[in-house]
Order: C-alpha cells, then structure tokens, then sequence
C-alpha cells in the first residue's frame, strides 16, 4: 500500500505533496519548520526488535534496587515499586498515582501495544484491534516519564551524597540504558503504521 | 491563495489522530474514515480550555512555591525544604550543575510554560500576526520541555524511599510537592489543549 499523496502540517494546517525521504533526510514545513516527516532507517522488524530490548531493560529496571544508602552500617535501597509505595503510605497519595502511571503503567502499555502492532507490522498487515491500539498510543504519547525519573534518580545520588554513603545499584544502569532506547523511539512517527499496513484479507 | 496553501482553503481537514488528510464535507460530527475519530478543523475550544488550564496550574504553583516539598529529619533536627531552598542547598553543597538543572526544571521552565501559553492566548484572542514564527518556535518549546517539570516530584519521591534509617534520619513528602506535581500535570494539559493552527489563523505573513 502506497503512502497517502498528501501531508498536512500538524502546527499549522499548510499542505505538502508528499516526496519520498532518503536516508537521512527530513521534511521540514516551510512555514512552521514542524517537521512533518523523517525517514525511517528502521524496518518494522527493527522497531520490534527495540521494543523487545525495551521490554527486557524496563523488566530489570523495575525489579533491581535503583541506589542504596548507608548510614552507620545500615543500609536502606529502594525499587520504583519501593518509591511508588513510600509516596502513597507518607500520604501523598497523588504523587503517587501520578508516578505509577507515568513511570510503570503507561510505559509498560506503551511497550505491550507497540510490540503488538510492530509484530504485524512485519509483514505488512493489522492485527485485531489495531485501530484501538492505535488511538490509544496516540493519546499514551506525551505521558511516559522514565528519562525524567532518570535525572531525578541522578539528582537524589547527589543530595543523598552529602549525608550517606551512596551506591549506586544495577536498577540504575537499566535506567541509563531505557532512556537511550526511549531517545530511538522519539524519532519515530508510529502513525505511519497506518499507511504502510492494510486490514488482514479474510 | 497563498503560495503555501492550507487544508482549509482547499477543504481538506487532517484527523488529529491517525494524520490522514480527508476532504471536508463540513457535516459536523464527522469521523475519519480510517481510525473513527471525530474530525475537527480546529481544537474545540482552545482558547477557553487552554486558559481555564492555565489559570488551574497557575493557583497551584502559589502553594506548590510557598508550602515546603519535604522534610529532613535526623535526630533532634528538623528541617523542611521548599523548591528554591533545595536548590540553594544543591548549589551550596558543591554540586552547582545540577542546581541549574533543577533551577531550569522547576522554576524555568513552568514560568516559561505560564508567560509562553498567555501570549500565545492574548496574541491569538487579537487577531495579532505578529512574530508569527517566534510563536510557533516557542509552543514546539513548551511541548517539548513540559513534562521535565517533573523532575523535583521523581527526587523527593525517591528520597523519601531511600532515606529510612528510623530515628537517624528520614524523609518525608509535605504538601507542596503535591500541588507541584499537580501544577505539571496541568500545565501540559494546557499546552495540549492549545491549537498551534490558530497562531497562523489571522493571515500569514511569509508571502
């Protein structure tokens, strides 16, 4: 299935004919400078691949203590989960939920709906409830906040120095990592699954 | 017609969700015929929902600056922390680098979303085409550095889980990080509900 002829600028509304990319290369609108498409050096295989990676780090990121303290022989670490617990029983409640979400439910659907659409996406067809999935990553999108919660755990090492000894531990590592992997998926435009796939022939 | 024409003078509409670009029958009500979404030539409402969020956000920041995000406590002494006395406290201990980070985080960038998103709104509610493309540039900014904001609420959060060592020392959240958290949740609604297009709504000048 060939892409649709036309693009329309998501900023401010002008209309292009659409040009094929090549590598490299952007399209940028002449009136906004909103980039309205990238060329993709990552085949449908490729981005499941990633999403498999991604799967795997979060995985790790999730189970593994992120830092550990010491302090006269004591030593305290803590999880995410660990973190989401601490906020909700210190009675910020909110922070809590909003750190569920952003940083454990919304990326962990993120990655379950992208593997499912990319895993189809391999030979060119939608999978059952593609047009579902799709809308849903589609709002998903601006509320995942792993690469900021990376930079706060950075911060924290830095505070917490002053006073205890810190260590940082594997979680950590596994944040590093899913923050690049999160930087890849940035570039990519997954609403053009909907021109390069087609509904599954009966 | 302009040399770069729009969608809308040549009764095309994009579906927000899927991008695929439909012509316009003008039937109110109308969905895309690819993914089901309600087409719509503009957000409905921008100016009002962008504005209510705002002024939201805005009455939260008051407290979310004022009341303390936490409290360290460590055998007899008690001490309750508020953003910018954090950041002091970051550039004092010798780590002047991340002071900037957080200060950008926290400070910058929220009162840069807030006097960002009021001009966008007051040039808009004018009919204004001034400085067309300085606006642009400064919305992509504000969507691309919103949820940064963020960064405080993940490090009180965190150390409040660290720091745990009963009447040694502890950690605990106060308030303000509540209303902080609250205040970046609402500034990036606003920001969504804001429609890019309208800036170039009242005649573009790049002819």
């Amino acid at each position: 299935m060939s892409p649709a002829p036309l693009l329309v600028c998501e900023h401010c509304d002008t209309v292009y004919r659409r040009i094929p990319l090549a590598r490299g290369q952007v399209a940028c609108c002449a009136r906004c400078h909103f980039v309205l498409e990238r060329h993709h050096r990552l085949s449908a295989n490729g981005l499941l691949a990633l999403t498999a990676t991604a799967m795997v780090v979060f995985i790790q990121a999730n189970i593994w203590p992120i830092v550990t303290l010491g302090l006269n022989g004591q030593q305290s670490s803590a999880t995410l989960w660990g973190t989401i617990i601490a906020m909700w029983q210190q009675h910020a409640q909110i922070v809590s939920v909003l750190a569920a979400a952003t940083l454990f439910f919304f990326p962990l659907m993120k990655m379950l709906l992208f593997g499912w659409v990319f895993w189809f996406a391999r030979r060119g067809e939608r999978g059952p409830g593609f047009r579902g999935v799709m809308i849903v990553l589609h709002y998903l999108r601006p509320w995942t906040m792993s690469e900021v919660f990376m930079l706060g755990v950075l911060v924290a090492i830095v505070k917490a120095r002053a006073y205890f000894e810190v260590t940082a531990d594997p979680g950590v590592f596994a944040y590093a990592v899913l923050t690049v992997l999160i930087t890849v998926f940035a570039g990519v435009d997954f609403r053009q699954l909907w021109d390069v796939t087609a509904e599954r022939k009966p | 017609m302009s040399k770069l024409p729009r969608a809308a003078e040549l009764g095309l509409i994009r579906c927000h969700v899927c991008a695929l670009v439909c012509r316009d029958n003008q039937v109110p009500g109308a969905a895309c015929p690819r993914c089901g979404a309600r087409l719509h030539r503009r957000k409905s409402a921008s100016y009002s929902r962008t504005a209510a969020l705002l002024l939201a956000a805005f009455i939260f920041y008051i407290p979310a600056n004022l009341l303390p995000i936490m409290r360290t406590a460590s055998i007899g002494e008690v001490d309750d922390n508020t953003i910018i006395s954090g950041v002091v406290e970051l550039w004092v201990k010798g780590a002047p680098d991340l002071a900037i980070i957080v200060f950008t985080a926290s400070i910058m960038v929220p009162m840069l979303k807030f006097s960002v998103l009021s001009v966008l709104l007051v040039c808009g509610k004018c009919s204004s085409n001034w400085a067309q493309h300085q606006r642009a540039r400064l919305y992509r900014l504000v969507e691309f550095v919103g949820y940064w904001s963020m960064l405080d609420v993940f490090v009180v959060a965190l150390l409040t889980a660290l720091v745990r060592f009963s009447v040694f020392s502890s950690v605990e959240p106060l308030p303000g990080v509540v209303f902080f958290g609250l205040t970046v949740v609402l500034t990036m609604l606003a920001s969504m509900s804001f429609d890019p297009r309208l800036i170039w709504d009242c005649g573009c000048d790049d002819e």
